[in-house]
């Protein structure tokens, strides 16, 4: 499988005509639609974007990646911190090789600004998206800035596929041409209310989303409830699910994501058996974990493909993803070097 | 003085400062009952016009409408009320101001993330809207809010029709599209 080249991707759109989706025989846009396509089991990873103004840190970790994942999350100041800009880090990952996936979020930008940056990643070639609400400010570095919020994440879905599929902007105006990514998503199936979760990834799904990925998944059976809820409203079809892992390495790694992670579950079972182990011991249980909920993610009809967040341990992820069987993919990273540049 | 919780001091007035989840001090019950007193009718669209047509009294009503919804709901007059869809919870307490939903944060109590001693707004507009066998409005898509309207009184907006393009329902064909029209033109 190639992924195809920044200039060309696919026919473009006559305003107000619905192209796009998926599925519509379009060529893909990137390696993770390719891969969706086909079938195969997806993976994608979550790489922070540095703290600094230098590329190398971000480049070494693609590096690492490079040929083992279809496509690397930039995230857009997590936690409200902040970081070198996803869309530049996007970037930089383009010129490695490797497929970005920009994260956006409705915390720091306008409509304006969200429709400005969405034009530009794909005039640069960044092949896809992933729109989300952000985390609130309150808890970040800047508590004291002002939060936008002009959208909302399910609007901000629903404005990407106006862009691309009608080719217009919110103001009506048409985009010639429009702009060309993936659409992504995110939802977490084990914040209340458990009811809702999977009726509002029908909604960003109606909205547009071509994929979603899911918050750390440890609690299986909560998991596999609201993936069930999900096939049976017929989601799965219409957009990957691809669910969210990571490995817990450290017993302070464990009280972090408890404390400090908004919106993630980790099992009294799990937090048991990483801090049974002595600390020697406690990566290796960590990578182990992680890479046993892969395998078992695999078997849960309806998931398209996992997506690793190991934040500050990206290294570990190829180790990870060989423990649960996956192996690189298949032409490694370098189908399509050539980037957007 | 919102709800007499130890936060009390550091609590701005409901409507004022950041938004703060608000639970709402209408039963479900006498909520979507009300609804049906103040539907959209001739009258009511008369009632509209007239006070529109008239500065101060438009602007007597507003203060009228403000100090209601606000004192009963945190209202913090967007213009562009969701209440009849959202079980009664105003989204515009959501420290978000999200009009689709709760985020990936809500505590595993149903706290909020960013204020956890209080209930995530949709957490209650969810179990409101269930109890009251309006569940489904929650599946409609809430369209962006128009900024410029804040301040303005959405029951007169609503009464005018200019408020029928807010939300839509997802069709399984052709998307829904994100605009709307020049019917929703704000309040000239």
């Amino acid at each position: 499988m190639s992924a195809p080249q920044a200039p060309d991707r696919g026919p473009q759109a006559t305003p107000g005509k619905i192209v796009g989706r998926i599925d519509a025989g379009l060529p893909p846009r990137s390696r993770l639609e390719a891969t969706i396509r086909s079938g195969r089991f997806a993976v994608t990873a979550e790489v922070a974007p540095p703290l600094g103004a230098d590329a190398e840190p971000l480049r070494q970790k693609v590096r690492a990646l490079k040929g083992w994942v279809d496509g690397v999350n930039l995230t857009d100041n997590p936690s409200a911190y902040v970081r070198m800009s996803s869309w530049a880090a996007s970037t930089i990952v383009l010129s490695e090789g490797v497929d970005p996936v920009f994260q956006l979020q409705c915390r720091d930008r306008n409509r304006i600004a969200l429709q400005s940056d969405l034009i530009g990643a794909s005039a640069v070639g960044i092949p896809n998206v992933l729109l989300l609400t952000g985390d609130h400010l309150r808890f970040g570095d800047h508590p004291e800035a002002k939060g936008v919020f002009d959208l909302d994440s399910v609007q901000l879905v629903w404005l990407a596929a106006t862009l691309r599929d009608r080719g217009t902007l919110l103001s009506g105006r048409a985009l010639k041409p429009p702009p060309n990514w993936l659409i992504g998503a995110v939802e977490n199936p084990f914040a209340p209310p458990l009811g809702f979760r999977a009726t509002r990834l029908a909604k960003k799904v109606a909205a547009g989303a071509d994929f979603v990925q899911t918050q750390f998944v440890f609690d299986l059976a909560t998991f596999e409830s609201w993936m069930a809820q999900v096939v049976d409203l017929g989601i799965a079809e219409r957009c990957a699910v691809i669910a969210g892992v990571g490995p817990i390495r450290s017993l302070r790694a464990l009280e972090h994501m408890r404390n400090d992670v908004p919106g993630v579950v980790v099992t009294d079972d799990v937090a048991k058996r990483i801090s049974s182990q002595p600390e020697s011991r406690m990566e290796e249980e960590g990578i182990d974990l992680c890479a046993e909920t892969i395998a078992r993610l695999r078997e849960v009809p309806g998931v398209a493909g996992v997506h690793v967040m190991a934040y500050a341990f990206e290294q570990a992820i190829p180790e990870i993803l060989t423990r649960a069987g996956l192996k690189a993919r298949d032409g490694g990273g370098n189908a399509s070097g050539e980037g957007g540049q | 003085m919102v709800d007499g919780g130890t936060r009390v001091a550091s609590q701005p007035l409901a409507g004022e400062g950041p938004p703060v989840p608000f639970a709402p001090r209408v039963s479900v019950r006498a909520a979507y009952g009300s609804h049906r007193i103040v539907q959209r009718n001739r009258f009511w669209q008369a009632v509209a016009k007239a006070t529109e047509s008239v500065g101060p009294v438009y602007r007597g009503f507003t203060g009228a409408e403000e100090r209601a919804k606000r004192r009963l709901f945190g209202c913090r007059m967007c213009g562009q009320c969701a209440l009849p869809v959202t079980g009664y919870a105003c989204p515009m307490t959501c420290p978000k101001q999200l009009r689709n939903g709760p985020c990936g944060g809500v505590q595993p109590d149903g706290g909020c993330e960013v204020y956890p001693d209080r209930r995530c707004v949709w957490v209650m507009a969810y179990e409101r809207a269930e109890q009251g066998g309006h569940g489904d409005d929650l599946s409609l898509l809430q369209r962006p809010l128009d900024q410029r309207r804040f301040g303005e009184s959405s029951w007169v907006n609503y009464w005018s029709g200019r408020d029928e393009m807010l939300a839509a329902r997802p069709s399984a064909g052709e998307p829904v599209d994100i605009r709307v029209g020049p019917a929703r033109a704000g309040r000239t």
